[in-house]
């Protein structure tokens, strides 16, 4: 057992585990942001449960936060390895002939997403926690005391155009990240068995469902506000 | 047919090495790939000039030993053949061809086309093997019983010929499709069970040392595979190495 993440297949799999844990999370993520479409009171009853819950902030959060960062250093660890495999590229490659654009591009799409995760922080997180943590307000009150703010908040900041193309471009990213992470995944931790064509169909819906269904919630906020 | 020629010239290891510029005529669209080289070459020969090494055996696709990378694809644009299976009717009158040695940092070059597989051998010395005891008292192997479906599984596995097309497909350069089969054809049958374990954890921990690159999955190994090695066989390989260390 020492020793497997030095290993090539121990760092594939560890890589795949923290993807699988970050597509659960995301779709948990989805299914709350659709709530603030259809349902405002209750998107801010389930933010305030998440927001003040203590098992999900001061467990479920730093997991979270280590298998965010955790994907991401070990993307850029195995990009920087795997191109010291091949020092001297070829003059002519024909990438197109028997893989996808996605499959091997996932380090740009990743940082793409990463950028924009970085965006998402700045909108969302961090005032989070500054209200909670710094300023000490865990009552996820309106500041004249009516309501909650989770929805408010949200629909503020969908306000700007700017910030609403960014975020649907990040999720076209996305989108092109899970068209072939998804299946990868299941591949690197040896899951390649009769069930794997079934998985595949999933696997588009959920690549392609989940952004797009994230570009909506940007948009139906933007245009109804 | 007229065609050009792009090939890579390098004199040895530490050379720099360039494509050189070959226009090439009359060629026939019933020549292998490798009867146009020896046709090339023997125009070189003729005019003094030094011919284009490549590496080359048994001509019937089955040893492995042809390596080109031709036009941006390992053994050409068709599929489920080597270089010398490549035939010239697979391109069209006035093309240009560029023909590259297979580029990973485990497969160095020696001379032009020709590089250095020998990564793939000690691979092979670290686990790809079983132990059969000789001395008179071997079981036939056709008293085992192996269930049909392992059995042809493991026959695709074994039917890998180590060219290496997979590295020089892959973008990252990683053997994984091939150690993936050697380890497959083994962990499939009863009489590679007994060693499943240090064989899958050493020719890993080779293929590591070797300066393979990590398998992202785009799957380009096994479309370019001479003899359509499945992907499946990296996935059983991963999942007998994950078997392998927690056992420790």
């Amino acid at each position: 057992m020492s020793g497997i993440l030095n290993s090539s297949i121990g760092r594939k799999v560890a890589m795949a585990l923290s993807a699988l844990f970050l597509m659960v999370f995301l779709l948990q993520h989805f299914a709350i942001n659709m709530l603030s479409v259809f349902n405002p009171d209750t998107f801010n009853e389930v933010s305030h449960f998440m927001g003040t819950f203590w098992v999900i902030q001061y467990l479920m959060q730093p997991v979270l936060i280590f298998g965010v960062i955790f994907h991401f250093v070990m993307g850029f660890v195995l990009e920087i390895k795997n191109n010291s495999a091949r020092k001297i590229s070829y003059a002519k490659n024909n990438g197109n002939a028997n893989s996808s654009w996605m499959s091997r591009n996932m380090i740009w799409s990743g940082l793409a997403i990463l950028a924009f995760m970085i965006l998402h922080f700045i909108d969302f997180w961090f005032p989070e926690m500054n209200i909670k943590y710094i300023q000490g307000d865990m009552s996820g009150l309106l500041a004249d005391g009516e309501g909650f703010r989770y929805y408010e908040e949200l629909v503020h900041k969908f306000e700007n155009p700017i910030r609403v193309a960014a975020y649907c471009l990040a999720f076209v990213f996305l989108a092109l990240h899970l068209l072939h992470g998804f299946m990868s995944a299941f591949q690197s931790v040896g899951a390649n068995n009769k069930y794997t064509k079934s998985l595949k169909g999933f696997a588009k819906v959920y690549a392609i469902g989940i952004p797009l269904g994230f570009i909506f919630i940007a948009l139906f906020h933007h245009l109804n506000h | 047919m007229n065609l050009t020629l792009k090939i890579w010239r390098q004199k040895n290891a530490n050379d720099k090495g360039k494509l050189v510029n070959y226009p090439i005529s009359d060629v026939s669209p019933d020549m292998s790939f490798l009867e146009m080289l020896d046709v090339l070459n023997e125009g070189l020969i003729n005019k003094g000039d030094e011919p284009v090494e490549f590496d080359h055996d048994c001509r019937e696709g089955i040893c492995g030993m042809c390596s080109l990378y031709i036009n941006g694809e390992a053994h050409g644009p068709d599929r489920g053949v080597t270089t010398c299976q490549l035939h010239m009717r697979m391109f069209k009158d006035g093309d240009t061809i560029v023909i590259e040695p297979f580029r990973a940092t485990a497969f160095p070059v020696i001379k032009d086309l020709v590089v250095d597989r020998s990564a793939f051998d000690r691979i092979q010395h670290a686990g790809g093997f079983i132990s059969v005891n000789t001395s008179g008292n071997t079981i036939d192997a056709n008293a085992i019983p192996v269930n049909k479906h392992d059995a042809d599984d493991a026959f695709s596995a074994a039917t890998c010929i180590g060219c290496g097309a997979c590295v020089a497909s892959c973008k990252n350069s990683s053997a994984m499709l091939f150690v993936g089969a050697k380890v497959s054809q083994f962990a499939l049958l009863p009489q590679g069970k007994i060693e499943a374990t240090d064989r899958v954890l050493n020719m890993v921990k080779q293929m590591d040392e070797e300066g393979f690159g990590n398998c992202t999955n785009t799957g380009a190994c096994e479309v370019e595979c001479p003899k359509g090695i499945s992907l499946e066989n990296i996935a059983r390989m991963n999942r007998e190495y994950l078997k392998a260390s927690l056992k420790g």
